[in-house]
This record gives C-alpha cells, structure tokens and sequence, in this order.
C-alpha cells in the first residue's frame, strides 16, 4: 500500500490528517499489519481534552492491547462509532473508513513534532532492518 | 515486537514458516510461527477444513525398559501401567503441594513410550525424569532434533489418508499408530489441541520440510492452510484445553483446573496425592471457571474479577472467541462461591467493571 503524502505522521505509526482546526487520526498500513486481527477499539468520550502524544484509549488485536496516544492535542470531537461493530476494518481499510478518532486542535504548532511523509519511509526503512 | 533475551533455537520447519510469510516469535525456546495469514482466517480453516501446525518445539522423550510403567505412575497423576499397546493419554506431574510442574501425553508403543512435554517446561522436565531416573528405565530426548506435524480440522482425515500405509478410520481417538507419512517412518497419533478431530505426525527432523510441503501441496486447494501458535491459542481456549501458565501452574492444580478425570486417587502412591486428596475432600479451593463477557472489551490476563464489590479471582486467559458467537470469552481463577455456573461477576477492564459470565466449560464443542 503506498502511502497518502498529505498526511502527517507519528512515531507510533499513526497518521494525521488536519483540515483547519481539525485533525483526523488513524493508523497506518504498517500498524495495522504489526497488529494482527483487530477485534476491538476503545477511544474516549468526546469532549475529552487530551495534550499531544497523551494516552486516548487501546486497539486490540486477537492477542495483544496495544496503547493508543494521540499524535496531536485538543479535545476529542468525533469517534469512528463504525469500529464498535467493525473493528476489522481499521485492517482493511486503515486510511480511509478504518479511521479513530478527530481532534478539535488547541494548538497547530504542534504538528511540528510530526513526520512528513519522506521521514515516515526513512522510519520504516529503519524499522524494517 | 519482544525478542527473546537468549538465541532461540529454529525447529526443522523454520524455513518453510519464513517462506510462507510467517510472523514468528520466540516461544518455548524456539522461534515459532505465531501467524501466517492471520489469527482469524486461521483459525476459521481448523475449525471449517484444517489446518497444519509445526509443532517440534514440544519436548519429545522416548522412555525404555521394563519398568517404565509403574515408574511414571509414581510420578503422575493419572494411570500409565493400564494403558495398552499404542493407546495415548493425557496427564500430569505435580509436586508435592498438587501443583503442576507439566501437563503432557503418554503414548504407549509396543517397545517404548513417547511422552511429550510443554516446550516452554522441556528443560524443567528433562533433569526432572533424569534426577528420578530408577533400575528399569532410560530416558532419551528427541527435543529440537524430531519433528512433530498436527494436521487439526473435520477434513483432516481425507487430507492425511493419502500420505499414509495405515488407515485413519480404525484409528480411535487418543490411539496412535506406527506407520509411514509420504513412505517416511512416523508415529501417527489421533490426538490435538484444538477441539476438533485432527492427527500428531511424530517424524524425524530431516523429514519434515518433505512432509509438510507434500502435506500442504496436496491439500491446499481443498482448504488446508498452515496455522500458527495465535490461531491454536484461541482453538484450545475455546475447546476448553489447559494451557500450561495459565490454568496450571506450579501453583495452580489439575483439581483446581477441573482436570479431576486424569487424577487417580485410587493409585496407591504418586507425588502429590496427599495434596491432591485434601484438596479434593475439603472442596474449598479457586478454581478454574468459563466466562462469557457481555460487552465488545476482551478480557485479558490478570484482569481481576469481582463479585458484587468482593474481589474473587482474576482472569488467566481470554481471546475474542469466533466459534462462541464471536463474543468475548476468559478462563478465570476463582473462589468457590463465585464459580458456579450462570453466577453473575465483572472483570475490571482498564478501571471499568464490564459483566461476565459464569458458564461449563468447554464454551465450544464440535458437531
């Protein structure tokens, strides 16, 4: 899967995509492929503020609960309510209706501390070695 | 991604595991396939079709001489010397306080026995048998250097029938045969770890990659898929099977873990008994119960378990469970009171209590 180049990317393997003052959080490709079968999501009550790079919830797969943090701050605006019933489908579709959760941002200086695309792929490269 | 903090070992199969995309992991000493194509997909093959396991990592032993048999039943708890020529059981040996040090398998044949241990306990048992090792009985590990292959599903007999000179219908369940897969000499044994029929090959490792590609090779297009340690995980779980860690321990007994059909309280001695027989009498000890989850959390390991607002047990295993109308399922450690079935608990999931409950085991059981 190639990698959409309009997103900003975290260490963790999440991806940010930010239309104003909203940014939207998923996983990547990668993540979700380390993960294995996703059998259930759990994200906060919307409203919740949460700093960057805070805990928001887990993902977990058939065996193992993963932490999930938020690759940006603010306060929790929506959550992929069509993950309660179909969590696979952060595995089949982790850019697109796979997506977690948005954030209202409080600060988009923020998204300084992320990865454009070209060091997400180095940081892949490094991983994969 | 752990990595183990000593070199593991590779089993006779790693290359074919690295060939079909495996994800491997350290586990038991070896360097295992936790997963092909995923837990699920796997999972769904054992259960519809089969599934084909390597499964070397287990420790094999082979037991000789004329005393073998009243040796191991001072040492288990369930009956060897009535076993007959080429019949397979399950037991168990305990310390002293009725813990398990390992569950494993007898298999009789008609010049030896094979006893396969947990891998994860193969070192433990190894100077174990040598450190009890008595007149009338030599001890000889076959661990790391044979090879053991688990075809597991309801399609398992007609994939394995052709590879084999004996045949599979008057095998009985819990028997074994010695014969030859692909013209290779193996023991074939009707046994498994996954609540569905399915068959051991027992083979010397340098056969093994021939075997499993033939095996896989013939049956792929009629749905053979391999499986991985993940996939088995979840099918022993909910067959209701201990894992060794989990609902046995060293402090966990075969009493507490519902075991009670392979102790023989009737043997006149074995480790253990004392133990095993005050347990048994005073009736008052945790135990191993089913919980059946309400909500979309998996329950987990160590998740603790309450009754009301009373503290009861903790979980000890727990998977999303596909053959239990996908809901989530747990074996969990847990006082008398609060273990008898339909009883209403909740597991504490990340500071929320979330309701479980109590059901028999097993939570699934095929057709």
């Amino acid at each position: 899967m190639s990698l959409p180049g309009n997103l900003l990317y975290s260490k963790d393997h999440e991806w940010v995509k930010i239309d104003g003052d909203t940014a939207t959080i998923g996983i990547t490709d990668y993540a979700q492929n380390s993960l294995g079968d996703i059998v259930y999501v759990e994200l906060p009550r919307v409203g919740t503020a949460i700093a960057q790079f805070g805990n928001v919830g887990v993902i977990e797969s058939v065996k193992a609960v993963s932490d999930l943090f938020t690759p940006i701050g603010g306060d929790v605006s929506e959550v992929n309510v069509a993950l309660d019933n179909d969590p696979a489908l952060v595995n089949r579709e982790p850019f697109a209706g796979g997506w977690l959760f948005k954030m209202k941002i409080s600060n988009s200086s923020e998204s300084q501390h992320l990865l454009k695309l070209a060091d997400y792929e180095k940081l892949l490269t490094e991983e994969s070695h | 991604m752990t990595t183990a903090g000593t070199a593991s070992k590779r089993t006779a199969l790693y290359a074919e595991h690295v060939a079909l995309g495996a994800r491997l992991v350290p586990f038991g000493g070896f360097e295992m396939p936790v997963q092909y194509s995923g837990i699920l997909k796997e999972h769904e093959a054992v259960r519809n079709r089969a599934g084909l396991f390597d499964l070397s990592h287990m420790g094999q032993f082979i037991l000789e001489g004329e005393n073998v048999a009243e040796w191991a039943d001072k040492l288990t708890v369930n009956a060897v010397s009535t076993m007959k020529p080429f019949q397979a059981r399950y037991n168990l040996f305990c310390n002293e306080r009725g813990g398990a040090h390992d569950d494993v398998i007898f298999y009789r044949l008609p010049d030896r026995w094979l006893l396969v241990v947990n891998a994860g306990n193969a070192d433990k048992m190894w100077a174990l048998l040598n450190a009890k090792l008595g007149a009338g009985v030599t001890l000889t590990s076959l661990h790391g250097t044979n090879a053991l292959i688990a075809i597991q599903g309801p399609k398992a007999l007609q994939m394995l029938q052709s590879a084999l000179d004996v045949s599979l219908n008057d095998l009985k369940y819990y028997f074994c045969t010695e014969g030859k897969v692909y013209g290779k000499d193996a023991i074939v044994a009707r046994t498994g770890y996954t609540g569905e029929d399915g068959f051991e090959l027992f083979v010397d490792g340098a056969e093994a990659t021939q075997i499993w590609r033939t095996l896989l090779a013939d049956s792929q297009s009629s749905g053979l898929e391999p499986a991985g340690l993940g996939a088995r995980d979840v099918l022993r779980l909910e067959a209701g099977m201990p894992l060794y860690g989990h609902e046995i321990t060293e402090e966990i007994s075969p009493i507490q873990a519902g075991l009670t059909f392979a102790i023989k309280l009737n043997k006149p001695e074995f480790t253990g008994k004392a133990a095993l027989q005050a347990q048994k009498d005073g009736d008052a000890f945790p135990r191993i119960a089913g919980l059946i989850l309400n909500g979309p959390a998996p329950a987990r390991e160590g998740y603790k378990v309450y009754l009301r607002d009373r503290l009861v047990g903790e979980v000890r295993s727990g998977s999303k469970a596909p053959s239990v109308n996908n809901k989530n399922i747990a074996t969990a450690l847990l006082e008398k009171d609060a273990a008898t079935v339909g009883t209403v608990l909740s597991v504490e999931i990340r500071g929320a209590r979330h309701d479980a409950t109590v059901v028999a085991l097993p939570f699934y059981k095929r057709a």
